[in-house]
């Protein structure tokens, strides 16, 4: 194996590689429950081209390769479960074109939402793409693969269908362009007018494939930003309450809340609203839309408006969120995951029932924000739980609590988001199975020798 | 005695959520060891959980473990960046662990060294006692009745570029006739690196002989050349009943500016301010060594693009202006930020820092830009300044 080592030393330079131990464990694991396994080797690619090579390596060798951005699905896609070469991909970091007039972006691979947020707003201010609530160290790539949601997904959809172009490098180690970028130097569209490849790769772990550049929309930054709040205690509203403000097309992002403490948030719902602007009237305008849409509610006093102080309006209006995150160390235990299916929206009440059953059934403290997707067309509801890292029962429940929730929502007409390695299983066990065989069929194709991200959407 | 945080009940808390990395705007990466290495084990977070895997025996000690933990510079900017409320305790965490390394002997070498050289010479560069104030040219000794004494520290006491600072400043404060002195040879290290690299008892027993030899002097107030001394006497000496005014350099010529007792006279020159971890970060001192630049008539400041307390570290914190773990790359943080400070388009990069001061002179050099950007401190700036006509 030392073969291996030397050949990644010489494809990537002697301080890009590691085979040590501690870097063995740290990328072992992620911050999720999934249980730990560690790779052979660390790897920091820098250019395409050596990305390429590795692979070509890993074939030669019929090593494991796990492609790594920020490792933040806590679902354990970054875990090398057959060991081999973990690739971190965050010295892929250049930002290489802003297309103002076509409102693309085109990064590298390990390119963060940080790093782009941050750019654009210095060099680019009227532009903006979908920042998710996961940690600013998320990269846009890998974000894209497991199909994340963001800021603009009530409007736009998941933030993969955001995306305008990719480069991959197969799994053979050939370079393939994905998109309008296949023909054209521009990076506006992933797939149409041609037949969209963009789905060989975009949901499908690293094992199809490592992307190298994506191109990513980018939507109008406007001038102010505002955030409404609506209050209701009724869980059944919740789906109707989201349909007539989608109906609206006023407001850019749509997000409820429900957690047990703070004593005030048991049993309400917090229905967060989203709203910008290029004029106060502007605001103004969508603001009373969203009222009018939910006077009923006030009027049969199942709901109102709660106000929005000065002082909570940084953290609500936060991207990314650092509250997402706060919310691991709310029990002083450093630990949290979450299920999170994607669902219809007038699932709402039942999985609500569900997080709470199993919170108390499992003893866990809970929450759950459900973000809207494109219009209401579906919703992402997280069956939240924290843990404390040093308290191996807490974990244990917690695991076993979200085993739970993923069976539930499967049954009750969702579909796992970034799905571990089990629920990967569940899903392919309830899929079709002819769609289970064109999956088969796909992946054997673009990975003929099994070493993509091995483990990941492989059927029995 | 100095009471270690209890980090080891604590440590598991860390999520790695990687904001440890950034600074505010996530621009780009802040965490100087990071950005040198690049591999996550060495941000904050891949410390912290190192750290833990270590108690729990998950991993093994290894001359890589401890050379990961102490490649960092304590340098605070993953304090600030860490959402969690623990975010203040993490650097103390790392020295914790630090700490338990020492007691076990599982230290590098370059740190053992290091430690060595301080207990054997009372400096960490081992140079000779009788030698410390060779520097000095006829300062004043320090004798009771003066105002200030003038603690100048190791590097300002032997490192070459930081003795041209320390004679720059005497200047300055004779030039406003100040009444201060120094210890000379019997001045002895502060101990801020081995408070940080976790040398407990050393750094004990160098507190507690400061703070008796001030006393005995009858030492009230103390200005200190270095942002290091500073800190550790600002923070670490009331546990040993140091009792004393404190400021740094910087305040005390600000004031003297302020008070007309320093009247700088035009310079021309466009400079940058890099703040040291030690005066910002950890002791929210910003807008004095930036009062004191812009006083001067004709000088331009212009701020680099991470700046206060988003400021880069120059990878000299935690001693490793000697020990230098993070050394031999573009990537170094001294390089990174010699890049970052010559972008602005300045011709002076402006320290308040005798470590900062060699690493960053240091920096433009590996950068090959010593001919287009000077590396000063503020006391060399306005002493230039004093004597323009």
């Amino acid at each position: 194996m030392s073969e291996v080592y030397d050949a990644l030393q010489k494809i990537v330079g002697n301080n890009y590689v590691s085979n040590q131990a501690e870097e063995r464990y740290f990328y072992g694991r992620d911050p999720g429950l999934m249980p730990p396994h560690e790779p052979d080797y660390v790897v920091m690619p820098k250019t395409t081209e050596e990305v390429q090579e590795i692979i070509k390596l890993a074939n030669r060798e019929k090593v494991p390769i796990t492609p790594k951005g920020g490792g933040l699905a806590l679902t354990g896609l970054v875990i090398p479960l057959k060991g081999g070469i973990v690739m971190d991909l965050k010295r892929m970091d250049r930002i290489l074109e802003v297309n103002e007039k076509a409102s693309y972006a085109v990064v590298e691979a390990g390119v963060t939402h940080g790093a782009l947020k941050s750019y654009l707003q210095k060099y680019h201010p009227r532009l903006r793409h979908s920042i998710p609530d996961s940690p600013a160290i998320a990269t846009i790539a890998a974000n894209a693969v497991i199909h994340g949601q963001g800021r603009l997904s009530q409007q736009r959809g998941f933030n993969s269908d955001m995306v305008s172009g990719l480069e991959v490098v197969l799994g053979t180690g050939e370079i393939c362009r994905i998109g309008s970028c296949a023909v054209s130097s521009s990076w506006f569209s992933k797939g149409p007018p041609l037949p969209d490849l963009s789905g060989l790769f975009l949901g499908w772990f690293g094992s199809t494939g490592v992307i190298t550049k994506l191109g990513i929309k980018l939507y109008p930054c406007k001038k102010i930003r505002d955030v409404m709040l609506f209050l209701t205690d009724k869980a059944d509203l919740v789906p109707e309450i989201i349909r007539k403000l989608a109906y609206t097309e006023m407001i850019e992002d749509i997000v409820v809340t429900a957690q047990p403490l703070p004593l005030r948030f048991k049993g309400n719902f917090y229905i967060l609203l989203y709203i910008t602007g290029d004029s106060e009237e502007e605001i103004e305008f969508k603001k009373k839309m969203a009222w009018g849409a939910l006077l009923v509610y006030f009027e049969s006093r199942d709901g109102g408006f709660v106000s929005v102080t000065p002082d909570m309006k940084p953290a609500f209006l936060a991207m990314p969120s650092k509250d997402t995150t706060r919310f691991a160390d709310v029990s002083k235990g450093g630990g949290f995951e979450y299920s999170g299916p994607i669902a219809p929206i007038d699932k709402y009440p039942p999985y609500l029932e569900k997080l709470e059953e199993l919170a108390a059934k499992y003893k866990l403290f809970y929450s759950s924000a459900a973000r809207v997707i494109d219009g209401g067309h579906s919703m992402m509801f997280s069956f939240s739980y924290t843990f404390n890292r040093a308290n191996p029962d807490e974990m244990k429940r917690a695991k076993a609590a979200l085993d739970e929730a993923a069976k539930f929502a499967l049954e009750e007409d969702g579909v796992i988001w970034k799905p571990n390695i089990d629920e990967q299983r569940m899903v392919m066990e309830k899929m079709d199975p002819n769609t289970l065989k064109v999956m088969t069929s796909i992946k054997h194709l673009l990975d003929p020798n099994r070493i993509m991200n091995p483990g990941n959407w492989e059927a029995k | 005695m100095i009471q270690q945080k209890d980090y080891a009940s604590q440590i598991h808390r860390c999520f790695r959520c990687g904001y440890c990395k950034f600074p505010t705007d996530y621009s780009s990466f802040n965490c100087p060891s990071y950005m040198r290495f690049r591999f996550d084990t060495y941000s904050t977070g891949g410390r912290l959980w190192l750290i833990n895997a270590w108690l729990r025996g998950e991993v093994e000690w290894s001359e890589h473990l401890a050379e990961i933990l102490y490649a960092c510079t304590t340098c605070k900017n993953c304090a600030e960046q860490c959402p969690m409320k623990f975010a203040p305790d993490i650097v103390d965490w790392i020295i914790g662990a630090r700490g338990d390394m020492v007691e076990k002997g599982k230290i590098p070498p370059r740190v053992s060294r290091f430690f060595e050289a301080v207990y054997g010479y009372g400096n960490p560069l081992k140079l000779l006692r009788s030698d410390r104030s060779a520097w000095a040219n006829g300062t004043k000794t320090y004798a009771p009745g003066d105002e200030y004494l003038l603690y100048v520290g190791c590097l300002g006491s032997y490192d070459e570029n930081a003795q041209k600072m320390a004679r720059s400043l005497v200047h300055v404060l004779e030039t406003a006739g100040v009444s201060f002195g120094i210890l000379g040879n019997d001045e002895e290290c502060c101990g801020n690196e081995i408070y940080l690299l976790g040398e407990m008892g050393l750094f004990q027993a160098l507190a507690e002989k400061n703070c008796q030899q001030f006393k005995e002097l009858g030492v009230r107030k103390i200005v200190t050349l270095s942002p290091h001394a500073y800190n550790t006497m600002k923070n670490n000496y009331p546990a040993f009943g140091g009792s004393f005014e404190l400021c740094h350099y910087t305040q005390l010529l600000n004031d003297l500016i302020k008070k007309n007792k320093i009247r700088p006279s035009q310079a021309k020159a466009k400079i940058t301010y890099h703040d040291p971890c030690f005066l910002g970060r950890y002791n929210n001192i910003y807008d004095e060594p930036r009062q004191i630049l812009q006083s001067i008539p004709g000088l331009e400041l212009v701020e680099m693009e991470q700046n206060r307390r988003d400021a880069f570290c120059c990878g000299g914190g935690s001693g490793n202006f000697i020990n230098d773990f993070l050394a031999g790359s573009r990537d170094s943080p001294a390089r990174v930020r010699a890049r970052e400070a010559y972008e602005t388009g300045a011709d002076t990069l402006a320290v308040a820092c005798p470590s900062c001061l060699t690493m960053l002179i240091d920096g433009v050099k590996a950068e090959d830009l010593d001919d287009k950007l000077a590396v000063k401190d503020i006391s060399q700036i306005l002493e230039k300044s004093l004597s323009a006509k």
